[in-house]
């Protein structure tokens, strides 16, 4: 914090003139930068956070006809956990399958567009892009259909084998995996691609001069240097696709549910808000000890 | 260097000679090499010069398998390695972009070509290279946390660390201030007479490379324009590019009538010479009588000038001191410059802007040079006019 070096030592200063007012401005001015986002934040982040978090301990037993009283119920937590724990764990592993299957194709794709696509480099990232153009919605209504049971790719998979003659893709896991990928996939691409962007090819080069088979310098040179456009994919990626519940309701059927689907309908449906609040601050909550065990693995000094 | 244990040593069999054979690289239609042949002694030390972008990395990095020469061959002793990918080859390169490794510390990087051939300890072997480059309380710190030269220093010891049979460096010394520059030609001297490995050494200081190397070749727009001992190439260059480029020369057009006995008559601007025939590289038609600034001798009258030497005069046109010498531009009567320096030896005293002089060579210092018949001026010294690039 630079502007505590202006702050004038009391000890033993003799009265002199009064500092000159540039200096107070000049201290003041980054929390002036600061106040229209910690304003933004306090108003729409902080306030309703708080209100969620009131309304995880109401009682159970109220509703929206009858009012809710704080009553510090604290048992909401472990009864939402005990109710839905399976849908959590749907969550985190559809999501994280889900993310492997963007890292593999996601890693080769950022790497061919920032390292070997030369004057297509910007076509393709607008082709990226391009999918983000359209409505959320749409795109997974889009899915339904090439996912359909007389769609064309179904057909392929049973004609192959791969699918038995009943077998579908529609209203199962891989259904629902499938849409979280895509849907998810371009906020993993664009801040790897941004990071392998910049990796300075003459490394590769050293690397290779060094006696760094392809592989090692993958492993050695390539990797590392890309760390915090992965970190950061990767994290841009998986918690938008844990709280995710449009795939899983327009995909799958209840059994795919993800804890996304419950809570809308907890808040939307069933009205129950206590059991909505609760559930949303268990999965902030879980969310969070992801994200920080897997920074501290990753355990990149920029990032910690 | 006895210190290197054998089994870090494992690629030291016999390398045999580096040759390069008919080697050509076309970027689009611009030839960057252009049909280079050279045989490099195995365990010599190679110094290859040239003006900027005359393809002298190009070069380096087909040797170091990191372009496609587009015809031609790299033979390390009797085996064609142009087509092996880098990382098979037995040789490094001290880049010209240093490219270090900016996310490991300088003991990784140094390293790193130990570790990727699977040795496990190596600490010891880094510590003496870090020592060699005087950068022994460095290891723990980044790329990015060394100064230039420090970086520079860091690309040496790793690619030095791995005791290839060829070791290519491309102005290794570029950054360095000059008690530095001149601790490291040493030691990389020593380095290469202990170890006997080949190196290839690109540079743009005509010192350094005159100091260090056994060779010198002189590049012109991808060809190799001269090769041969410093002192050779400095005393009876080959054309009059290499003249200009190493060191400077007074070239003054001129005809040559073929030999007579053992010396070349020829005229220049009305006066006549003679070159010994020996000293000739084209002894009829167009040439240029040449003659190094510092074999070039001020007079303040002609009775003063020694017998045997030939002559022109002029007026001193500029002075300068120069500490250890004294580097003169006479304006000559057909109105050309020539340019001699005078060692500040004491003795003589030092000549005023406007005095009329001799200036004096003995004909066994000239040389004489092809000359095609377009050019008709006397190349002063110092001046590059050569094209430094060539389209095909
Ligand atoms: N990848 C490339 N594509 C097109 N032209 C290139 C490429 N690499 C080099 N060149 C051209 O080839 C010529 C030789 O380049 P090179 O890097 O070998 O020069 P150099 O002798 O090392 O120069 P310097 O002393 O400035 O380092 C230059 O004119 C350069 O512009
Ligand atoms: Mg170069």
């Amino acid at each position: 914090m630079t502007a505590l070096a202006h702050v004038p030592t009391s000890t033993g200063q003799p009265p002199g003139p009064p500092p000159p007012p540039r200096r107070g401005r000049h201290r003041l001015l980054p929390y002036l930068l600061l106040l229209p986002g910690a304003a933004w934040l306090l108003l729409f982040f902080a306030v309703p956070l708080f209100q969620l978090a009131a309304a995880s301990l109401y009682d159970p037993s109220g509703s929206l006809a009858t009012g809710y009283a704080l009553t510090w119920a604290f048992g909401n937590y472990p009864d939402v956990l005990q109710a839905y724990w399976p849908q959590f764990a749907r969550s985190f592993g559809y999501a994280g399958i889900a993310l492997v299957l963007a890292l593999l194709m996601g890693y080769p794709l950022a790497y061919a567009i920032a390292q070997k696509a030369g004057r297509w480099k910007n076509l393709l990232l607008v082709c990226v892009v391009a999918p983000m153009f359209t409505s959320f919605l749409v795109r997974t209504l889009a899915w339904k259909t090439i996912l359909s049971d007389n769609g064309a790719l179904v057909g392929l998979l049973r004609d192959v084998h791969l699918l038995g003659p009943d077998g579908r893709l529609l209203a199962t896991p891989i259904a629902v995996i499938l849409g979280l990928t895509y849907n998810f996939l371009p906020f993993l691409v664009l801040p790897l691609y941004a990071s392998l962007e910049r990796l300075d090819h003459r490394l590769l080069e050293a690397a290779g001069d060094l006696y760094a088979s392809p592989v090692q310098t993958f492993r050695r040179v390539t990797l590392p240097l890309s760390m915090p456009g992965l970190i950061a994919g990767t994290l841009l990626f998986f918690i938008p696709a844990t709280g995710d519940y449009i795939n899983a309701e327009l995909l799958g059927t209840p059994n795919e549910y993800m804890i996304g689907n419950v809570i809308d309908s907890a808040f939307l449906v069933r009205l129950d808000y206590p059991q909505g609040a609760a559930l949303s601050f268990l999965l902030m909550a879980a969310i969070l000890a992801v994200v920080f065990g897997y920074l501290r693995r990753a355990g990149t000094e920029e990032v910690l | 260097m006895t210190g290197m244990s054998a089994k870090t040593t494992g690629r030291d069999a016999p390398a045999g000679d580096l040759r390069l054979v008919n080697l050509t690289k076309r970027f689009g239609i611009f030839t960057a090499v252009d049909d280079l042949g050279l045989t490099i002694p195995q365990g010599s030390f190679f110094a290859l010069l040239g003006a900027s972008g005359c393809g002298k990395t190009t070069t380096l990095r087909m040797i170091a398998g990191l372009e496609q020469p587009t015809s031609g061959q790299v033979l390390l002793g009797d085996r064609d390695i142009a087509r092996l990918r880098p990382y098979k080859r037995p040789v490094n390169t001290v880049f010209q972009s240093y490219a270090l490794f900016p996310h490991l510390n300088i003991f990784e990087n140094v390293a790193f070509g130990l570790r990727r051939r699977g040795i496990r300890s190596v600490d010891d072997e880094v510590m003496r290279m870090l020592a060699l480059v005087q950068l022994d309380d460095f290891g723990h710190r980044r790329p990015a946390q060394l100064s230039g030269g420090q970086q520079q220093r860091v690309a040496l010891a790793r690619a030095l660390i791995n005791q290839p049979q060829v070791l290519l460096l491309d102005e290794p010394l570029g950054a360095l201030d000059l008690k530095l520059r001149r601790q490291m030609q040493i030691e990389l001297k020593r380095i290469q007479t202990e170890v006997g490995i080949t190196f290839v050494h690109v540079t743009h200081d005509q010192e350094e490379a005159m100091t260090m190397a056994d060779t010198v070749a002189v590049m012109n727009a991808g060809r190799i324009e001269q090769l041969g001992a410093p002192a050779d190439i400095y005393e009876y260059p080959g054309t009059a590019f290499v003249a200009n480029f190493l060191g400077q020369s007074n070239l003054l057009a001129a005809e040559a009538a073929g030999p007579a006995g053992s010396e070349v008559p020829v005229t220049a601007h009305g006066a006549n010479f003679s070159v010994p025939a020996d000293r000739a590289r084209a002894d009829r038609g167009t040439v240029y009588l040449g003659v190094r600034p510092e074999k070039l001798h001020l007079a303040d009258s002609a009775d003063r000038v020694p017998a045997g030497h030939q002559h022109v005069t002029g007026v001193v046109t500029d002075a300068s001191y120069v500490g250890v010498s004294t580097q003169y531009l006479v304006r000559t009567g057909w109105g050309g410059e020539l340019s001699a320096f005078a060692a500040n030896s004491g003795l003589g005293g030092r000549l005023p802007v406007g005095a009329s002089v001799v200036a004096h060579w003995d004909p066994r210092h000239a040389f004489l040079l092809p000359r095609k018949p377009g050019q008709d001026d006397d190349r002063t010294a110092g001046l590059l006019d050569e094209p430094v690039g060539a389209s095909s």
